[in-house]
């Protein structure tokens, strides 16, 4: 069957050459002199792109095919959705620091932004935004391709996520308003009178998710073939740069994890619309039987965490590539361990698809079940803590440019390192079960999956934007937009972990006059000012980017003098097909800062070996 | 599938080779078309969905605390006044199996540009998937009169109603799916749209016989997950 391709024009066109049976690899690397093989990559094995150009503003601008402007369309749609996100997490801060003061917010409404806050920021923002977003803006820019393999369904998968955020955001103006029974939706009580959002609420959650499921699959399916199979000459996998690396294993992730939320949201549709009892045990309600009865609550949670857990990854792994890119070209530096920190990251991703129990400590189960859980979830940390210390190896005697970008990076490690070591604490069984309800636990995962990969967000805005826009975001700005979020960041969550260990419950409306609150009271005033100061500081970057798209000092190609192949697109941004006439042939990986020898202090991934043969570069 | 190929290059034998393969630039499927890949990576995703499925039903059927139906009673048919378990469902796996049989030849004569057992091969495949829906339905309207509802049924657990159709509903729609591109498939053969390269109506990217296998890939994986849901909860 190989004929497959033989009649496709195009195909083996550039392998008329005399080729040799030798692989690139074993030529590059100095001292040897110039030879005519030494440039030598394989011929290419695919044929060009056929790449369908849009005829009119809809084609170009809305169903548009382009793997750039739907990841804009992405990270513009899942930025609506976190503004969203934060501003339920103000009426929330103001409600507990300030209890009483604003009126409107009921014990039910509490609850309904808790879950619409959880939920939005975990899935509709950070996933969306990094996958969906950065997914399919960077992935054919950085392995080279012109385009997603399939652009068609990767335009689908954009809509499909609009329409489950249309549904989603549609829950806060149904009868009865938007489910309020925390982002896991336990069952029994999700479904049940009693929990605010138990009618309209829930099923437009459960049916958004739903819809988000299979539009992320039309996309990850894109990510993923697009990276196996359809890099530019050269381009091994070996020396594709991290962040696609983290993106990749995410999507993988995503694609094996999604699945448990995709059933269990249909099964949890059938109880509510159809009366099925897959989840729902038998309910004594007022002193009379429910007609639900037989089903195992405990089910729903193992399904729910089998995709929970996986999805701290789907958002850290992208966040954990992308940083590596950003401090090794902003230490000019190569980035330490490499291939540690490619296995590292495939370690963490097939790890966290045996950790999910650990958030179940407290539902109950066999203690060798805990120990089992327990082992697992703290053998992830020799991975991560892998990976932190190969960040700080890299900055080590780096020529460190203390640029808004580092800044970010800076700030992500030690947020990081700061929500992991606080994982080591809930890791463990006996240590989980009293801290497991309380503000400790908040601080842990707003810590470890909120702030920091929210500091690479940034940091990756302040990097990519010359790129996507063509200008230079405003340094002052960014230096400030960067101090305020860090330090009122950590206002916001370190005080919670003291919150915790004196045992103050999470998800509670109000402390009343719980002997907690004699010595909380003034903190959570405190917390919550922080929280309202750090929220408004993201003005500063809508500031920044309407100033920088006005008046803004336009970017000239490759700014930050980095080597992968995004910065090396034929026109700055770069249009439809991305690199012109011919696709860049690939010799190296992306982290050649500051060879001994070269010119200049960075070699970009299509420098030949034949340029370089004076200089000590390292075999890659 | 066989590497396209490179003068010169030879790939390794067994682990080498796959090593050597997985490392090279371009592709990591060598000569494997992106679109095919692209199908596995989903099904793979998709075995992830129907294995939630039945797992959860597994541990339904073990946590609920009535007696479960007993399936040789309650799927039997009467055949000519004689109750026999499982003929209905035998019949179905065997229409279901022999289409995979169909569509396997039908990518064979694809790809040897051979039109027209191609396209008929396909529309008996999308026959043989139709009459299986047509019995899914069959069953289903059987089970309905007898009183089996997703929420409760006179013969024990309410959970037996409720993961039986969930979980075949959720594969004969996948069927149904893929009955409704066969006859899809089935036209643009005929029309000679693999033949011309012909662009897709919504795709607009050039028709080639290969979609043709790759809805075969489709068509087995349904072909296989109805064998263990067949074995999950008619045998067990």
């Amino acid at each position: 069957m190989s004929d497959e391709y033989e009649n496709k024009s195009g195909y083996q066109a550039q392998s008329s050459e005399t080729i040799h049976a030798q692989s690139s690899e074993a030529i590059t690397g100095g001292g040897s002199g110039i030879t005519p093989d030494m440039d030598y990559v394989r011929p290419a094995e695919l044929p060009e792109q056929d790449l369908y150009h849009p005829h009119s503003f809809i084609e170009k601008w809305v169903f548009c095919q382009d793997a750039k402007v739907i990841g804009v369309q992405y990270f513009l749609t899942a930025v609506f959705t976190g503004v969203v996100g934060l501003i339920l997490s103000w009426l929330m801060r103001l409600q507990l620091g300030f209890p009483g003061l604003a009126g409107f917010i009921t014990a039910e409404h509490y609850y309904q932004f808790v879950t619409m806050h959880g939920m939005i920021m975990v899935v509709y923002f950070l996933t969306a935004l990094f996958l969906g977003g950065f997914g399919n803006y960077l992935i054919p820019l950085m392995v080279g391709a012109r385009d997603m393999v399939f652009p068609y369904v990767n335009m689908l998968s954009f809509w499909m996520f609009f329409v489950a955020v249309v549904v989603l955001m549609a829950s806060f103006f149904v009868p009865g308003g938007p489910t309020g029974a925390g982002w896991t939706l336990y069952p029994p009580q999700t479904i049940l009178e009693g929990t605010p959002g138990h009618g309209w609420g829930i099923l437009l959650m459960l049916i958004s998710l739903s819809l988000f499921v299979i539009g992320f699959t039309m996309g990850g399916l894109n990510y993923m073939i697009t990276i196996l199979q359809a890099r530019t000459r050269g381009m091994t996998l070996m020396r594709m740069p991290l962040t696609v690396w983290g993106i990749f294993t995410a999507t993988v992730l995503a694609m094996l994890a999604f699945p448990a939320l995709l059933v269990s949201s249909i099964m949890m549709t059938l109880d509510k619309l159809l009366g099925t009892s897959f989840f729902m045990p038998t309910i004594l309600k007022a002193g009379e039987v429910l007609e639900y009865g037989g089903g195992s609550p405990i089910l729903f949670q193992h399904l729910f965490w089998f995709f929970g857990h996986p999805e701290v990854y789907i958002v850290a792994l992208p966040a954990f590539g992308i940083v590596s890119d950003l401090i090794s070209v902003h230490a000019r530096k190569n980035i330490f361990g490499y291939r540690m920190m490619v296995w590292a990251i495939v370690g963490i991703g097939a790890l966290s698809f045996f950790v999910w129990a650990h958030h179940m400590y407290v539902s109950g189960m066999n203690p060798w079940f805990g120990f089992f859980f327990a082992s697992t979830t703290l053998i992830i940390a020799v991975p991560t803590a892998m990976k932190v210390y190969n960040w700080i190896l890299t900055l080590w005697r780096g020529n460190i440019r203390i640029n808004t970008v580092m800044l970010w990076c800076l700030g992500f490690i030690v947020t990081f390192v700061n929500g992991g070591i606080t994982g080591i604490f809930l890791g463990n069984v006996s240590v989980d079960v009293p801290l497991s309800d309380t503000y400790f636990v908040v601080a842990h995962f707003h810590m470890v999956m909120g702030i920091a990969p929210l500091m690479v967000i940034m940091g990756a805005i302040y990097h990519w934007f010359p790129l996507v826009a063509g200008k230079m975001l405003d340094e002052k700005l960014g230096k400030w937009h960067f101090w305020i979020t860090f330090l009122g960041a950590y206002s916001i969550y370190f005080p919670m972990h003291y919150l915790g260990f004196i045992g103050v419950p999470r998800r509670y409306y109000e402390m009343y006059d719980s002997p907690y609150m004699t010595s909380g009271v003034g903190l959570n005033e405190f917390i919550s000012t922080a929280a309202f100061i750090v929220g408004a500081a993201q003005l500063f970057l809508v500031f920044n980017i309407i100033k920088t798209m006005k008046t803004g000092k336009k970017a000239e190609q490759n700014p930050w003098k980095a080597n992968s192949l995004e910065w090396y697109t034929s026109t700055v941004p770069p249009e439809h097909g991305n690199f012109g006439d011919r696709l860049p042939v690939v010799h190296r990986w992306p982290y050649d800062y500051n060879v001994p020898g070269a010119e200049q202090d960075y070699l970009p991934q299509t420098a030949a070996p034949s340029e370089v043969a004076h200089t000590e570069v390292e075999k890659t | 599938m066989s590497d396209p190929k490179i003068e010169g290059f030879e790939l390794e034998k067994g682990f080498k080779g796959m090593a050597q393969d997985t490392g090279s630039d371009q592709t990591m499927f060598k000569g494997v078309h992106w679109g095919k890949a692209m199908m596995w990576i989903f099904l793979l995703s998709d075995t992830f969905v129907f294995s939630c499925f039945l797992i959860a039903y597994m541990k339904g059927r073990a946590s609920t605390p009535e007696e479960w139906p007993n399936p040789s009673e309650v799927f039997a048919l009467d055949a000519f006044g004689v109750p026999v378990p499982l003929l209905l469902i035998a019949l179905m796996t065997f229409v279901l199996i022999t289409s995979s049989g169909t569509m396997a030849l039908a990518v064979k004569y694809g790809y040897e540009r051979n039109r027209k057992m191609c396209g008929y091969l396909i529309l008996a495949t999308a026959l043989g998937g139709l009459t299986f829906v047509g019995m899914q339905a069959y069953e289903w309207s059987k089970l309905i009169h007898e009183g089996v509802r997703p929420w409760e049924n006179p013969f024990g657990a309410a959970q037996f109603g409720s993961f039986f159709f969930m979980i075949t509903g959720f594969h004969g729609t996948h069927v149904s799916i893929g009955v409704i591109f066969l006859f899809i498939y089935c036209y643009k053969v005929f029309a000679g749209h693999y033949d011309e390269g012909k662009r897709g109506w919504f795709t607009k990217m050039k028709g080639d016989y290969v979609e043709v296998e790759i809805l075969g890939l489709y068509w087995h994986f349904v072909d296989l997950v109805w064998v263990f849901i067949f074995a999950f909860f008619y045998l067990w």
